[in-house]
């Protein structure tokens, strides 16, 4: 809580004091995402917030060092699909605002809107290397889950970066389900959509509605169908990919990415040739579910190497354990994809997806997420030494740092409610 | 996917099986015509394993493992270690130097490669939660009632779940399937070798004991109290509501056992008299009457009382630490131990108490926060109870997805611990993953370890396996390989997959 106070305090001043002080991490190996590869033993000089130069050039006079010599350096973390923030107890309807099922708006909503800030999650989740998410609900009634967002994970008030990144929606076997019972009603259902949307205020203004889509629903797909925003659809059946592809055809103003694509292996030239980018869960590879059947660990490395823009992420462990990002990207490794392209799918992949070509990379004028690990970033038993956000060294604790600190000794002769760690 | 799997709507068993007093082991007491003397009444039992293992090895070759880093699952590591594996079983392990290998056998160099036990997952639902889950699927939750001791999972493990062959690649030998959380007693668990079968008797790990579910906490107070939509329904409601029902049923089955231990002991003395002999002095000797009658059989007191008699381990499903503290009183009124708590999102929290009651954590390395009773998850919990003075950690997935990489999950835990400044070594952290399991469900005399003498359930990996980028080579079971990475021909499609998209790829 004093952490808390405090970075909100820092945040409502102004740029501390500490901000204008350079900082230059040295000696580490850096992972830059850029054409200038891995840097060994090279140094990182960040200001104001912003890089301001990556090599091996020595560290600039009267910098703060920080020494990362055996270490590994490289940009935060970006969850390409998170609900970080939006729930604290996902079972607990009051501590949930990850969907709205009783409301008669869907595609209006946006996940800014429920962000907490002070989500234990969010702590959990930086301190493992995570500087950025992009957050969004899900479809509580109908096909769309509303406006994600890309947020930071500073814990500060204004954690929030982009309130319209992308607009989410669902077909396949959910999306049919949603949308009164066959796969046939969602595609209808979405055409329909995007028509009301674009036929707006046309066609409302008589009795108020379009034929699927209230006024208000109607004004939010706007940035949507006119390609402004992207239209993010959950999608895994090899077929249904290819029948979402043809709107690219009917609406080519409209821009895609594809959320699942579970089966995307086997039409993966036709994702590569549509330019769609894709967020897939590279550890799915049990035939769950019937749009599933041809679920492979070789899925994230397959699509890869036909030249699909791969991001990686797991809806399923989206909010308390967006961490677990980490591990999928190791293990799409472990199954064929390029080391390079795992990390760029879980750092500049899906930052410049969500339009923030800023961030995901280090070079000079990138915003400054940057994390100092202790080993190789994609192995199971590295973690992270020091995480910046905007250029500003963030706590490493958390919730569950205080519990294990609190519980490491058990014999103690007071009880643990007297221990604050 | 760990929250409790249900289905809307009840399936209740169209016909029971009309059951009898005796079994095919009980003899009658109904005299043959014409005999003169009734034949002595046999003693009413019934048999404890109806549903018997037919599991068979499958083929396989002496071999001599060389050249490998070996970690031999008691917390030892060996570097240019060797195995040696002979009909099935091991009969040699440690420094290759130090081993003689017999001549003309099968040899594999495992320069680079790491050797280990093979995987036991303490908490599956494969079978009886498979691949597809849909709806005609869900068979892993009698929900019928609170206490339902008298199902067993076997009934209902469908062996041709895909999930079986993910976690023979992820090195995974043995499991032991449960039904799930949504009872109080949930039924019997069952121990399978990770074997392609065709029915789940092939799959049965012979002589392996049965086990017992139970569950603490919020999902069986949510299924049966307020969730149920059966106000007033039926108890529980609370924790407290879970308490009482526990402690109804062992009080039951206490009775229970009462009178079949009556039942035994009026019968050995029924039986005394029946067989003594006349008396010497020509007189006639006494009528011993009829036999004692046993009680009426109860198949969920039969599970119970099972472990009264310590035949049957209790795997108790149970999040917060102030509950884990009430269940480990509750088995001392009631006289039975604990086997392992399963999930124990806060052992870390009585990792004392738990090690000082012998019972082990079967615990996720880092899942946390989806429920209140797992709001205080950390990711040290695994180390910190192992730490414990003789601490029993465990590893466990619970998942079909987490079980193909419980090696991965053990890795994030130990560096977790070893950050937070404990200092537990790969070879130690390997106890989690296969003889603390093999511990707490009663198989560590056949597996485990790499000990002389047990089964050669094995897995040859690329590389470290507590590394991102490893995955298991070869995978052995009594000696025979079940899954070779390097061969698909070595890899079993089970029938669901057949003629599907995807048959056959590399999963």
């Amino acid at each position: 809580m004093i952490r808390k106070l405090l970075f909100a305090a820092a945040v409502l001043a102004g740029p501390p004091a500490a901000l204008a002080q350079q900082v230059a991490i040295t000696g580490g190996r850096i992972v830059t995402n850029t054409p200038q590869g891995v840097i060994e033993n090279g140094t990182v000089v960040i200001n104001n917030g912003r890089v301001v130069s990556v090599g091996t050039a020595a560290a600039p006079a009267g910098a703060t060092i920080i020494d990362a010599s055996g270490k590994w350096v490289t940009p935060g973390l970006f969850a390409a699909f998170s609900r970080v923030g939006l729930t604290e107890i996902p079972s607990e309807d009051p501590a949930n605002d990850i969907s709205a099922g009783g409301s008669k708006f869907q595609a209006s909503l946006h996940a800014a809107d429920s962000f907490n800030p002070d989500d234990t999650a969010i702590d959990v989740n930086r301190i493992e290397g995570f500087t950025r998410a992009a957050i969004v609900g899900a479809p509580g009634n109908g096909l769309f889950g509303g406006y994600g967002a890309v947020v930071d994970f500073s814990g500060g008030f204004n954690s929030i970066d982009t309130r319209q990144a992308f607009m989410l929606a669902e077909l396949g076997e959910g999306g049919a389900s949603a949308a009164g019972g066959s796969r046939a009603a969602a595609w209808t259902w979405l055409l329909t959509a995007i028509d009301d949307s674009k036929a707006y205020p046309r066609g409302f203004e008589d009795d108020g509605e379009g034929d699927l889509l209230i006024r208000k629903e109607a004004v939010a797909l706007k940035p949507v169908v006119e390609g402004r925003i992207p239209l993010m659809v959950e999608v895994h059946r090899a077929a249904d990919i290819l029948q979402l592809l043809t709107l690219r055809q009917r609406e080519p103003r409209m821009r895609l990415i594809l959320l699942g694509a579970t089966e995307g292996w086997r039409v993966a030239d036709q994702i590569a040739a549509a330019n769609v980018p894709v967020i897939v869960n590279p550890l799915a590879n049990l035939p769950d579910r019937f749009e599933i059947l041809a679920a492979t660990l070789e899925n994230a490395a397959r699509l890869s190497a036909a030249g699909v823009t791969v991001a990686i992420a797991d809806p399923g462990e989206a909010s308390h354990n967006t961490r677990f990002i980490q591990q999928l990207a190791g293990n799409a490794v472990a199954n064929g994809m390029k080391w390079e392209d795992a990390f760029r799918a879980i750092t500049s992949v899906p930052a410049t997806m969500y339009g923030r070509a800023d961030l995901g990379v280090l070079r000079a004028g990138a915003t400054a997420d940057v994390v100092i690990w202790d080993g190789d970033p994609l192995e199971l038993m590295s973690s992270p030494d020091a995480v910046y956000i905007d250029g500003v060294a963030t706590p490493m604790e958390s919730r569950q740092t205080k519990l294990r600190d609190r519980y490491m000794k058990l014999n103690e002769n007071k009880p643990q409610a007297y221990e604050r760690p | 996917m760990h929250l409790l799997k249900l289905i809307p709507f009840i399936a209740v068993a169209a016909a029971a099986c009309a059951t009898t007093a005796t079994s095919p082991n009980t003899g009658g007491t109904a005299s043959p015509p014409g005999e003169p003397t009734k034949p002595l009444a046999t003693r009413v039992s019934y048999p404890k394993d109806p549903y018997p293992s037919t599991y068979r090895a499958m083929p396989a070759e002496d071999v001599f493992i060389r050249n490998a880093t070996v970690l031999d699952g008691l917390g030892g590591m060996i570097d240019r270690g060797a195995v040696l594996i002979e009909d099935g079983k091991i009969t040699a392990i440690g420094s290759e130097a130090a081993m003689t290998m017999p001549a003309g056998i099968k040899t594999i160099d495992a320069a680079g490669k790491w050797v280990t036990p093979g995987i036991i997952d303490i908490h599956s639902h494969l079978g009886a939660y498979p691949s597809p889950g849909i709806g005609a699927h869900q068979d892993g939750n009698e929900v019928s009632g609170p206490v339902t001791a008298e199902v067993w999972v076997e009934h209902s493990i469908w062996p041709h779940d895909p999930g079986f062959t993910r976690a023979m690649a992820g090195g995974v030998t043995a499991m032991q399937i449960l039904p799930g959380s949504a009872n109080l007693f949930g039924g019997r668990g069952v121990i399978l070798k990770n074997v392609p079968g065709r029915t789940a008797q092939d799959m049965k790990f012979p002589g392996a004991p049965y086990t017992l579910k139970m569950a603490c906490g919020e999902n069986p107070k949510r299924v049966y109290g307020y969730g149920s939509g059966g106000f007033p329904g039926g108890a529980p409601y609370s924790r407290m509501g879970n308490v009482a029902g526990y402690r109804d049923a062992w009080q039951k089955a206490s009775e229970y056992k009462r009178k079949w231990d009556k039942y035994e002991t009026d019968f050995d003395a029924w039986e005394k008299k029946a067989k003594s002999p006349a008396p010497a002095d020509g007189q006639k000797k006494e009528d011993p009457k009829d036999p004692p009658s046993p009680p009426d059989r109860n198949l969920e007191l039969d599970t119970l009382m099972g472990v009264l008699e310590g035949e049957i381990l209790v795997q108790h499903h149970c999040y917060r630490a102030d509950e884990m503290a009430q269940v480990i009183d509750l088995s001392k009124e009631f006289g039975y131990k604990v086997s392992a708590f399963h999930h124990g999102v806060e052992a870390y929290k009585i990792a004392d108490k738990l090690a000082a009651n012998g019972i082990c954590g079967a615990l996720w390395a880092d899942w946390w926060g989806f429920k209140a009773e797992a709001y205080d998850g950390i990711r040290e919990n695994i180390p910190l109870v192992h730490q414990a003075q003789n601490g029993c950690a465990i590893v466990h997935s619970d998942d079909a997805y987490g079980i193909q990489r419980l090696n991965q999950e053990a890795a994030k835990a130990l560096a977790d611990g070893n950050k937070a400044g404990l200092n537990i070594s790969k070879a130690e952290a390997w106890t989690w993953l296969s003889r603390n399991p093999a511990k707490a469900l009663g198989i560590l005399d056949k597996t485990g370890t790499l000990e002389p003498g047990k089964s050669a359930d094995i897995v040859i990996w690329s590389g470290d396996p507590f590394s991102s980028y490893t995955r298991a080579d070869l995978v052995f079971v009594d000696g025979a390989v079940t899954w070779d990475r390097a061969n698909l021909n070595s890899q079993p499609v089970v029938d669901f997959e057949l003629g599907q998209p995807g048959e056959g790829d590399r999963k």
